[in-house]
């Protein structure tokens, strides 16, 4: 007894508990980062392709030819209950999920199958996967390469060949996309631009012989460069569409894979370890700088992470200023007192805010009100097509900035309050004024906390979801809010989001089993950004501690 | 203190009084202080308070802590202004101008009457930032002419020779007597007419305060300087004039020597025997 009670007082329990505490809190974040990490980078690992001879339930034995993705263990007795039919020497039901692919010819992408069930299994080396831009990918055996139709290799030639061909058929479409993105994009853009300005013009009676003559001869200059356009992407269309492969599915069917859908061929069975070191870093790239394909199950993510960071950044260039002017009036000009003790209790209740109201907010007030008065004042041309009445990238950014200002308001306010009285006084000692004294000595001193505020907000705003589901996010945007169309920046355009793309990806799409390690990599890669996010900050942060190391005490 | 303390400060403040031969025929007057009361809220600090101070010479305020020197002080370059619910009545005049008037612009008496206070507050800048940040607030940015300014400021605060080959190295990074000449440094690059000293040498150790100590007998030959201290041998040391305040009154003011030897009234020559309490 009394040695438990010394032991108490030893206050050795106490510490126990407190590291007890920190390490669930670090095996928690270890947990979590370990998890996306495992599940999300193991995605572009290229998996052998395995051929089974499986006995259906009908009897029949069938060939299925796929990726083993997931082993399930069920005990017999819940087997059992939902219906398997169970011998008594069996403990356990195991079942494999097997993406067979082929959705265009099976109508489905995975199937389970019972382990029992299985007759061989085996990895032929001839067993290729064909990434598909439709219809996901497709497994089976290469059988032969036509040019228009006709057969120009089989067999043993045949993969090099179809190699060969699928990189010119790349370059191709790169040309294709170049072109439709960029050059007949631009000219549509200038052409919209040249409608509203003739509406524009009408609106306004402005509209005479000289503007109209001015307009059409603009507009047949572009219609001749689109003409131009239009005939090279005709032949390249021709091109392309070209070639295609004939390959035997599991069944022993032979289809036809024109070219023109193709991303990459490869034969994971032969891969050597540097093969598929080198098909994951391709796969990796593409994950980062490519455009998501099939209802963004496939693809990259390049437009998602480019949102999130543009969001990001034109709220910091938002929030920033209006904290600091805030706090600097609450805490340097406004007289201290019951209306500014309001004022603080209004700001921090502000962050306890559920972010979806600020979503429905932002969607009320900036972009139904705002931006409809805006679109009614500067833009009468394009309606009845909002502008700026429409949820994008400005009322999303706005929205963000009105949510994270407390945290950089209150963090200023401290840093304000911590810049010694002496301070102050030296300078206003030396025949500054107030102002002078704020600009040139406090705010420098106080900047690292408005580093600080910024690095909270940062860290909040990136991870928010729910509100920008109302101000501006989208699925799938067509274009990028940065172009080389002036002005440039479109602030109001809609954009994509790594959060919101989770969220898609993950049980919004119309394959979710699919898609489901993309949600991990996707996580991994949101993480990452915020985790990027927050060390330029702190680094900025810590660079200006340094070097505004304010007086101690 | 005990007597036996109070009896040999007696001793040494005269004797440091013997050394220095001080001319004690007044000067034309600078500042004036007239019938001035100052009140923190209800609370009064000064009582009536009314003094001259002379140009080119020293002036020191003595006296108890919480007596109302430093409010004094303060009250000569309006630094008071920046409290909270602080209200001041009477006149101080510098060259026969009201600095209370409503007209006046408090940088620029600021401008006119430097600081330098108890903790040394250089900026956490470059020495070289520090020295010309008062000139750049009046809008010199002439390269020569900042550059000029801060060796002959530094000089004058007896600081050149010791940071002449790092002055952009933070300030922060000097030691304590250094970056109290760096801030009378700073306050004369702008030229002022007066100096006020708040207990300049308080904070720091005796080598330090004794060169401080030289700086303000240098430093007397072109600005007229108002020093508060707690030091008895400091004041008798540097000081023309010495003013023993007591309770927020102005007691008794006189030339050092006169004061520190026949004092006229009995609280000073209790406080300056170290008989006060």
């Amino acid at each position: 007894m009394i040695r438990i009670k010394a032991w108490f007082k030893s206050g050795a329990p106490w510490v126990w508990l407190n590291a007890a505490a920190v390490s669930t809190c670090l095996i928690m974040v270890v947990g979590v980062l370990g998890l996306i990490v495992v599940r999300g980078a193991g995605h572009f690992w290229p998996a052998p392709v395995v051929q089974f001879s499986y006995q259906e339930p009908d009897g029949q034995t069938r060939t299925i030819i796929g990726e083993h993705v997931d082993t399930s263990i069920t005990p017999a007795a819940m087997a059992k209950s939902s219906g398997h039919i169970m011998a008594d020497d069996e403990d356990t039901l195991v079942q494999y999920l097997v993406k067979t692919g082929n959705r265009d010819i099976t109508g489905t992408d995975f199937r389970w199958i019972l382990e029992r069930n299985i007759k061989q299994q085996q990895s032929p080396a001839e067993l290729m996967v064909v990434e598909r831009r439709e219809w996901g990918n497709f497994y089976g055996q290469l059988v032969a390469v036509k040019e228009s139709g006709k057969v120009i290799a089989e067999g043993e030639q045949a993969g090099p060949v179809a190699q060969a061909r699928i990189n010119e058929a790349l370059a191709v479409f790169d040309e294709i996309a170049h072109l439709e993105k960029k050059e007949v994009g631009g000219i549509n853009y200038k052409l919209d631009q040249l409608r509203l300005e003739q509406k524009g013009l009408q609106l306004k009676n402005r509209w005479d012989a000289a503007a109209e003559q001015r307009i059409s001869v603009e507009k047949a200059e572009l219609e001749i460069e689109y003409k131009k356009y239009q005939a090279q992407l005709l032949e390249l269309y021709k091109q392309i569409r070209r070639d295609s492969l004939v390959a035997k599915t599991e069944s022993g069917q032979e289809v036809e894979v024109p070219l023109a859908k193709v991303v990459r061929v490869y034969w994971p069975n032969t891969m050597s370890m540097f093969d598929k070191i080198g098909h994951y870093g391709v796969k990796v790239v593409e994950f980062l700088t490519d455009d998501p394909r099939e209802a963004n199950t496939e693809g990259g993510i390049f437009p998602a992470i480019f949102g999130t960071v543009m969001m990001v950044l034109m709220m910091s260039v938002i929030v920033t200023p209006f904290g600091v002017i805030a706090a600097v009036y609450l805490r340097e000009y406004a007289k201290q007192g019951f209306i500014t003790r309001l004022i603080r209790i209004a700001v921090n209740n502000l962050a306890g805010v559920p972010s979806i109201v600020y979503g429905v907010f932002g969607l009320g007030f900036f972009v139904y009100i705002l931006g409809g008065n805006i679109d009614q004042l500067f833009y009468p041309e394009a309606a009845p097509a909002p502008v700026y009445g429409t949820p994008g990238l400005l009322w999303a950014s706005i929205t963000l900035a009105l949510l994270t200002l407390p945290v950089v308001i209150v963090s200023t306010e401290e840093g304000l309050a911590r810049i010694p009285r002496s301070i102050r006084e030296g300078s206003l000692a030396l025949g500054a004024t107030k102002l002078e004294t704020l600009w040139l000595t406090v705010l420098p001193m106080a900047s690292p906390a408005m580093m600080t505020g910024l690095i909270l907000a940062v860290a909040r705003a990136a991870g928010e979801v729910a509100p920008l589901m109302l101000v501006g996010v989208v699925k799938l945007a067509p274009t990028l809010p940065l172009d080389g169309n002036y002005p440039f920046l479109h602030l109001d355009r809609k954009f994509m989001h790594l959060g919101f793309h989770i969220y898609d990806v993950g049980f919004q799409s119309p394959n979710v089993e699919a898609a489901r390690p993309l949600v991990y990599a996707t996580s991994l890669l949101l993480v990452l950004v915020i985790v990027g996010l927050n060390l330029s900050a702190i680094l900025i942060r810590n660079h200006l501690r340094e070097k505004y190391r304010a007086l101690e005490g | 203190m005990t007597a036996q303390h109070a009896r040999t400060h007696s001793i040494d403040v005269s004797s440091i009084l013997r050394d220095q031969k001080k001319t004690d025929e007044p000067n034309e007057p600078c500042i004036k202080v007239e019938n001035l009361n100052l009140f923190y809220a209800q609370k009064q600090a000064l009582h009536d308070v009314s003094m001259e101070m002379h140009k080119k010479k020293v002036t020191a305020y003595i006296g108890p802590s919480g007596c109302g020197k430093s409010t004094l002080l303060r009250c000569i370059n309006r630094m008071n202004d920046l409290v909270d619910n602080v209200t001041i009545e009477g006149k101080i005049l510098l060259d026969n101008e009201n600095i209370y008037d409503k007209t006046v612009n408090v940088a620029a008496l600021r401008r006119r009457v430097g600081m330098v206070f108890q903790k040394p507050n250089p900026f956490p800048k470059s020495i070289f930032e520090n020295v010309t940040y008062g000139l750049r607030i009046q809008g010199i940015n002439d390269k020569r002419i900042l550059e000029e300014t801060v060796e002959s400021a530094l000089r004058g605060a007896a600081l050149w020779d010791e940071v002449k080959d790092r002055l952009n190295d933070n300030a922060l990074g000097l030691s304590g007597g250094q970056q109290q000449r760096l801030v009378i440094a700073r306050a004369i690059a702008i030229e002022p007419e007066v100096l006020l000293l708040d207990e300049p040498a308080s904070a720091l150790d005796p080598i330090s305060t004794l060169k401080i100590e030289e700086l303000i007998n240098e430093l007397k030959e072109k600005y007229t300087i108002v020093i508060v201290t707690h030091n008895m041998q400091q004041a008798a040391r540097v000081s023309d004039y010495t003013a023993f305040m007591f309770m927020g009154e102005l007691i008794e003011m006189g030339t050092t020597s006169e004061l520190f030897t026949n004092p006229r009234k009995q609280q000073t020559e209790d406080y300056i025997t170290g008989r006060y309490g």
